[in-house]
């Protein structure tokens, strides 16, 4: 199994008295799309913000690439090798489309205070850098005509793409999308399926979380679900469409009366 | 860039230029006060281009600025000045001839110490946001002007609120050169404050090249990520602490700077210069200006701090003291002016008078 990504086991995380989290695990090999869903507050989000470290976990071992890291610093958690997106997003509203990708590349890019007010060189020549990757991001994702509209004056959808965007320039291992698909028309969720589909195909291995059953079916690999915090069902979405607890937890004890 | 554009572009900047060299020796002819006001004017606009690092960039509002001016300025005033050689003996026994640090050394010194009360001042407040960080800085501020206030006892180092006497003026020995005495130059008489204003152009001019290429640089589109959302900052990868502890180090390197000229240029320096006021007209400055944009910044110092004293000019020409039978008093006058000049100028232009361009302002069409 070296070609794991991500291997998470017994996450657990307890908000007063709320346990948000209880044992949950997940593994993710390279090159797959893996589906987190669960109905409204089953901890999908919680379990996001745990394994890229915007939330410290009470108990849990994490392993990326085969390395354990420690979910403590988001941006350490950045740096490791995932990126992420946001379920309502969260752009650098006030700064251009093309600036909010180049931000994407800070944490693959070193130079300092030295080099930009004396540009060096080696400034000049990796600010030139990250703008023809920046750009190229842009394209990559369908936007590349509003590289100097600020991002806020984007579509909704162009946004979530831009967003996508400014995750894969920081060059993730695993590329972990939060509700992608959240309040977009049908025309949108079709191009945006497209989107991911191409970053899989790239040789990305992507996490999902998402509420849009079809494009779960139609996109995952692999599903887990998540009920009350707990895991209730790992598998193909063919079979765990079909899993009598996933069918509980959505529809409720009493379905199989009527 | 098309060619006309770029050639409008160099006329433009050749224009200023010329404008700005002979400016002081126009206001000189008007008196030596005018050319006094400019000088303040430059010394500001090097503050609120420091501020616009802390405030513009990085989104941090800080009240207690004015503090790294202070401190540029007593370091000046303590390495410059007969106050310690006069207070302590062993210091006396050292320097014989008294304590007399030349300018050159003293800018990159007091930029550096600034800088470092500045990240140590920024440490404390590094989770802190919008008004509880503007509340924490105003403290700061005040706790360094209340410490320069009452570290007159039991050693006397900052001479208390009597302040910093008898500071040295800049002199560059070698070409016998005093910015503080009247010169010659071609025949015509160069005031010591005309000298000094070139001195302070030439930082004022380094200093918006550094800002413009911190702005344009990794970090300067860091500090901007944590403006716009910190969490999606910190996601992308960006230390947010040390890049937010960095925006408060060269935002207090500006002021360092500033306050050494501010020393040196006024020769006397006390506490009641670093009054929370200051703080307060810096921060107006780079809003009103246009924050997070230099040219606006630099529009905003000249306008704040030149305008109190055209208006003071004003008043006095008109003389509308007795032309209100003595009912309203200059200086009130004066204030309700400003005050009013700020109101319509916010509600007129709410982002500033010079603010950033706006790009792509049409939405533009989603893709399909």
């Amino acid at each position: 199994m070296s070609d794991v990504v991500l291997h998470v086991t017994g996450a657990s995380k307890r908000f007063g008295g709320v346990q948000a989290l209880s044992d949950v695990g997940i593994t993710i090999r390279a090159g797959e799309v893996v589906g987190l869903i669960g109905p409204n507050g089953a901890g999908k989000t919680t379990f996001f913000n745990v394994i890229t470290g915007l939330y410290t976990p009470d108990s849990g071992s994490f392993e990326l690439g085969g390395k354990p890291y420690k979910p403590s610093a988001v941006h350490e958690v950045a740096k490791a090798g995932i990126a992420r997106t946001f379920q309502n997003i969260r752009l650098f509203p006030e700064m251009t489309a093309l600036e909010n990708v180049m931000v994407g590349r800070h944490v693959r890019t070193g130079s300092g205070l030295w080099g930009a007010v004396f540009r060096t060189p080696k400034f000049v020549a990796e600010e030139a850098k990250i703008v023809q990757h920046g750009q190229e991001l842009l394209d990559y994702v369908g936007i590349g005509r509003y590289r100097d509209y600020k991002a806020r004056t984007l579509s909704y959808g162009d946004q979530r793409r831009l967003e996508i965007a400014r995750a894969l320039a920081t060059e993730p291992t695993l590329i972990a999308l939060d509700e992608p698909a959240a309040g977009m028309n049908a025309t949108e969720k079709v191009v945006l399926r497209e989107l991911i589909d191409r970053i899989r195909k790239d040789g990305r291995t992507i996490l999902l979380i998402e509420h849009d059953v079809k494009l779960v079916m139609g996109l995952c690999d692999r599903v887990t679900v998540l009920d009350y915090g707990k895991p209730i069902a790992e598998g193909n979405p063919y079979d765990v469409q079909r899993n009598e607890k996933v069918i509980e937890a959505y529809l409720g004890a009493g379905h199989k009366a009527h | 860039m098309p060619e006309s554009l770029a050639k409008n572009k160099l006329v433009v900047f050749i224009g200023v230029a010329f404008l700005l060299v002979v400016l002081p020796g126009v206001a000189q002819y008007a008196g030596n006060f005018w050319v006094r006001i400019v000088d303040f004017a430059l010394l500001y606009v090097l503050l609120a281009l420091g501020l616009n690092i802390v405030v513009g960039y990085a989104g941090l509002l800080d009240l207690g600025y004015i503090a790294f001016y202070a401190v540029g300025a007593y370091m000046f005033g303590l390495l410059a000045s007969p106050h310690l050689t006069d207070t302590f003996p062993a210091i006396k026994a050292i320097f014989a001839g008294g304590l007399h640090a030349p300018l050159w050394l003293v800018i990159p010194l007091g930029a550096a110490i600034a800088g470092v009360a500045g990240a140590l001042l920024g440490a404390p407040t590094l989770k802190l946001r919008g008004d509880y960080l503007a509340i924490v800085t105003l403290g700061f501020g005040e706790i360094i002007r209340v410490f320069l206030n009452n570290l007159d006892a039991p050693l006397n180092i900052t001479n208390g609120p009597k302040g910093l006497l008898q500071i040295d003026s800049v002199k560059i020995p070698l070409l016998n050169f005093d910015f503080g005495r009247p010169g010659e130059l071609f025949g015509l008489e160069v005031s010591s404050v005309t000298k000094y204003y070139y001195l302070f152009l030439l930082i004022v001019v380094v200093s918006v090249v550094i800002c413009h290429r911190l702005e344009t640089s990794r970090i300067g589109r860091a500090w901007m990520a944590i403006r716009e959302d910190e969490i999606a900052a910190k996601a992308m990868g960006i230390n947010t602490r040390n890049m937010k502890l960095l925006a408060f180090a060269m935002g207090a390197t500006f002021g360092g700077v500033a306050g050494v000229l501010f020393a040196t240029f006024q020769r006397f320096i006390s506490p009641e210069s670093f009054a929370l006021q200051e703080s307060v007209m810096v921060v107006a400055m780079v809003v009103l200006g246009g924050i997070g944009h230099i040219p606006g910044v630099i529009l905003g110092a000249l306008l704040l701090a030149a305008l109190p004293e055209v208006l003071r000019w004003v008043s006095g020409e008109l003389d509308l003291q007795s032309m209100t039978g003595g009912r309203l008093d200059a200086a009130i006058l004066r204030q309700l002016l400003i005050a009013l000049a700020m109101i319509a100028i916010m509600l007129a232009r709410p982002r500033g008078l010079w603010p950033s361009p706006e790009h792509g302002k049409a939405a533009p069409t989603p893709a399909t």
